[in-house]
């Protein structure tokens, strides 16, 4: 093998660890535009039943197995909820929960992100989780200063009383 | 689809020759992609299974680990992590270009559908390894990569709560989905082995390393890369901030920024209908197949050298089913046969001195017969004018030889150089039909029928079956391996054969050659 046949395979070796190694970090990749945070809203929650629950009369209750004779009817399906979020006085966001499973008896989920600017911003967010046609059953309104940057997770809790911040 | 093929083809026969100064035709990387990529593969396995070791597993310690074993373990954690990485980019660029070769040489249709449709879930699996892998170190980018995936996972309607929820806060993430993770970077590259074994199948003698050459040169390459680019991480992980600038592997995380472009469902439609589109090209258009080879049992002895030479697996060795007194008889699956007549080029009974003009053989190409073959053999010197006359033998993928040389030039193509019997050339010369013989092939290790070239080579060179008779005199015969853009080489090489040929002092015709039996006794 000769030195410019040795040369040429060094040059070929050399242009290829050039182009794995290039395209293994670079270019650079502008995921998130810089002064601007993220407001994360993800929850799962069991909306309210459909139609409240009713005292069995005779009849049905004669019609069922002994051992199922409760004496309440209570529906299965859930409420589609509704979720709003305002920042500064303005919807940011504004979704309808639909409940999962075949009998629409699951709970319902959500994954939002929310882009803000940085800064601070009044943050309101609401959820109806009832057969309320206006007006929410949750409601939480925040001031928070904005770091360039930030992902602020909000959750749901309602036995925490409602919205959490994490 | 045929145009754009044939614009691929000849690109890379061009970047081919390019290659073939510097490494030779034998040891050309082009025509090993295949084998490096498993060289990577494994540069990639045996590192892996190295930085396993001391990997922290937890959320809480898996970025210090990494960090300890590139910075305090330099050498011995460092240059590893860095080959890793490495060698799994280098192996996505050997299947780019894999892909692309394959493709522009048509080697995906026919009976070849096989090996290029398991090699599509080979492609997703190399994918889900690397990104996998990404995930483990816990920097910003394992962040950007395991939020960014998990949130187009959910696009899929086959999640009940959003997995992406896993990576809401610190506190919302533990250990078990770590160990997923973990599970999933080491089960799907044990899977990958199993596809590629399958994906092997119908290739005869699979080349599973390249050269000794090309492994050295390959691996200095990487730990060169390794030392002067050492792989490093980014920040550690922190969910409660959102990752800006990232440096992408762009190897393996090319399809992010296209997530975050087109959003996840466009991305999903895209990569799925790729892979479908990438799974139905062999029959896009649907290909006329050649006739499969035909075994004549009448003429078979069960010698398997067709066995030993097909480069498709197609043709097994079976009990004799006629009651001959062989052991075994020769049997050709037509679904695997890419009818490239190596079989009745390897066969001894494919003599082209027989008397009768049916020339019957023990394996033969129904559409490209011996008999056939002698038969333009006579027709292409009887063509000739001047001299001296040259008869040269070309191959259906190889470059044209009808638009080599002038009018003293008898120019016969065969599917595959190596299906030509060595004793049509003996035919040729013995019988005045030419003064030399020019045997036109594939680059060496380049062929399109995979080892048409060495098979040839091996039968003229004395050391393969069946081997060329000694009395052909070796200065009446030349042999050219080259591309189908070298098309200048081959003229120059042929022209300076002619002169030779033209300077030799008249031929001594041979004895009479012996008769042979029409039958194998």
């Amino acid at each position: 093998m000769n030195a410019v046949r040795i040369a040429l395979q060094g040059c070929f070796y050399a242009g290829f660890a050039v182009l794995i190694g290039y395209f293994a970090a670079s270019p650079s990749y502008r995921h998130f535009p810089e002064e601007t945070a993220d407001i994360k809203v993800s929850f799962s929650h069991g909306a309210q039943r459909k139609g409240g629950c009713r005292p069995r009369t005779p009849e049905e209750l004669a019609k069922l197995p002994p051992n199922m004779r409760a004496p309440l009817l209570c529906p299965r399906e859930r409420v589609p909820m509704l979720l709003e979020v305002e920042i500064d006085g303005r919807i940011a966001m504004r979704g309808v929960l639909p409940p999962t499973g075949l009998s629409r008896d699951g709970t319902a989920h959500v994954y939002r992100r929310i882009p803000v600017s940085a800064g601070t911003h009044t943050v309101t967010l609401r959820l109806r989780d009832s057969e309320r046609t206006d007006g929410f059953d949750y409601e939480k309104r925040l001031d928070l200063a904005f770091a360039a940057g930030q992902s602020l997770p909000v959750d749901f809790r309602a036995e925490w009383g409602g919205f959490v911040i994490r | 689809m045929i145009g754009l093929k044939s614009f691929l083809a000849r690109g890379i026969e061009w970047l081919e020759r390019l290659f073939d100064v510097a490494f030779g035709q034998r040891h050309n990387p082009l025509h090993h992609l295949g084998a490096l990529g498993f060289l990577f593969f494994w540069v990639a396995f045996v590192s892996g299974v190295y930085l396993y070791v001391g990997l922290d597993t937890s959320v809480a310690k898996a970025f210090a680990s990494v960090e300890t074993m590139t910075h305090s373990v330099w050498f011995f954690g460092g240059v590893m992590r860095s080959l890793h990485r490495y060698g799994s980019d280098a192996l996505v660029a050997m299947l780019i270009v894999h892909l692309i070769r394959e493709f522009a040489h048509d080697r995906l249709r026919g009976a070849r559908w096989f090996t290029w449709v398991t090699g599509i879930p080979l492609i997703w699996l190399i994918y889900i390894a690397g990104i996998s892998g990404y995930w483990l170190v816990w920097d910003q980018l394992a962040q950007y990569i395991a939020i960014a995936t998990t949130e187009w996972l959910d696009w899929l309607p086959i999640f009940g709560e959003p997995i992406a929820r896993n990576f809401l806060a610190p506190s919302s993430l533990d250990d078990r989905f770590f160990t997923l993770m973990i599970f999933i970077h080491i089960a799907v590259p044990i899977m990958m082995v199993f596809v590629l074994w399958i994906h092997l199948q119908r290739v005869a003698r699979p080349e599973y390393l390249p050269s000794r050459t090309l492994s050295i040169g390959t691996m200095v390459m990487l730990i060169g890369l390794s030392l002067v680019f050492p792989a490093t991480s980014h920040a550690p992980a922190d969910l409660l901030t959102v990752p800006r600038t990232l440096k992408l592997d762009w190897w393996y995380l090319v399809i992010y920024p296209v997530i975050e472009r087109f959003g996840p469902g466009p991305a999903w439609y895209g990569l799925v209908g790729f892979s479908f589109l990438l799974t139905f090209l062999p029959w896009l258009p649907p290909l006329k197949r050649a006739k499969a080879a035909v075994v004549d049992l009448a003429h078979c002895n069960g010698c398997r050298r067709c066995v030993a030479d097909c480069p498709y697996n197609a043709i097994s060795m079976v009990p004799r089913t006629d009651g001959r007194p062989f052991l075994e008889e020769a049997l050709v699956d037509p679904a695997l046969c890419v009818a490239c007549g190596i079989c009745a080029g390897a066969c001894p009974t494919s003599i082209a001195f027989r008397t009768t003009e049916t020339l019957p053989t023990g394996i033969d190409l129904p559409d490209a017969s011996i008999a056939d073959l002698r038969r333009r053999i006579r027709q292409a010197s009887a063509k000739t004018k001047g001299g001296p006359r040259v008869m040269v033998f070309g191959c259906t993928n190889g470059l044209e030889v009808e638009r080599l040389g002038g009018d003293n030039v008898a120019p016969v193509v065969v599917p595959c150089i190596a299906a030509l019997p060595p004793s049509f050339i003996d035919y040729a010369l013995s019988r005045d039909l030419a003064e030399g013989v020019f045997v036109v092939g594939c680059a060496e290790t380049g062929c399109a029928n995979r080892f048409g070239v060495d098979w040839m080579s091996d039968r003229l060179g004395g050391r393969r079956d069946p081997r060329l008779r000694a009395r052909v005199p070796r200065e009446r015969l030349a042999t050219c391996w080259a591309r189908r853009v070298e098309r200048g080489r081959a003229a120059e090489e042929l022209a300076a054969f002619a002169a030779r040929l033209g300077a030799l002092a008249p031929a001594v015709q041979p004895e009479p050659p012996k008769r042979v039996p029409e039958t194998v006794p």
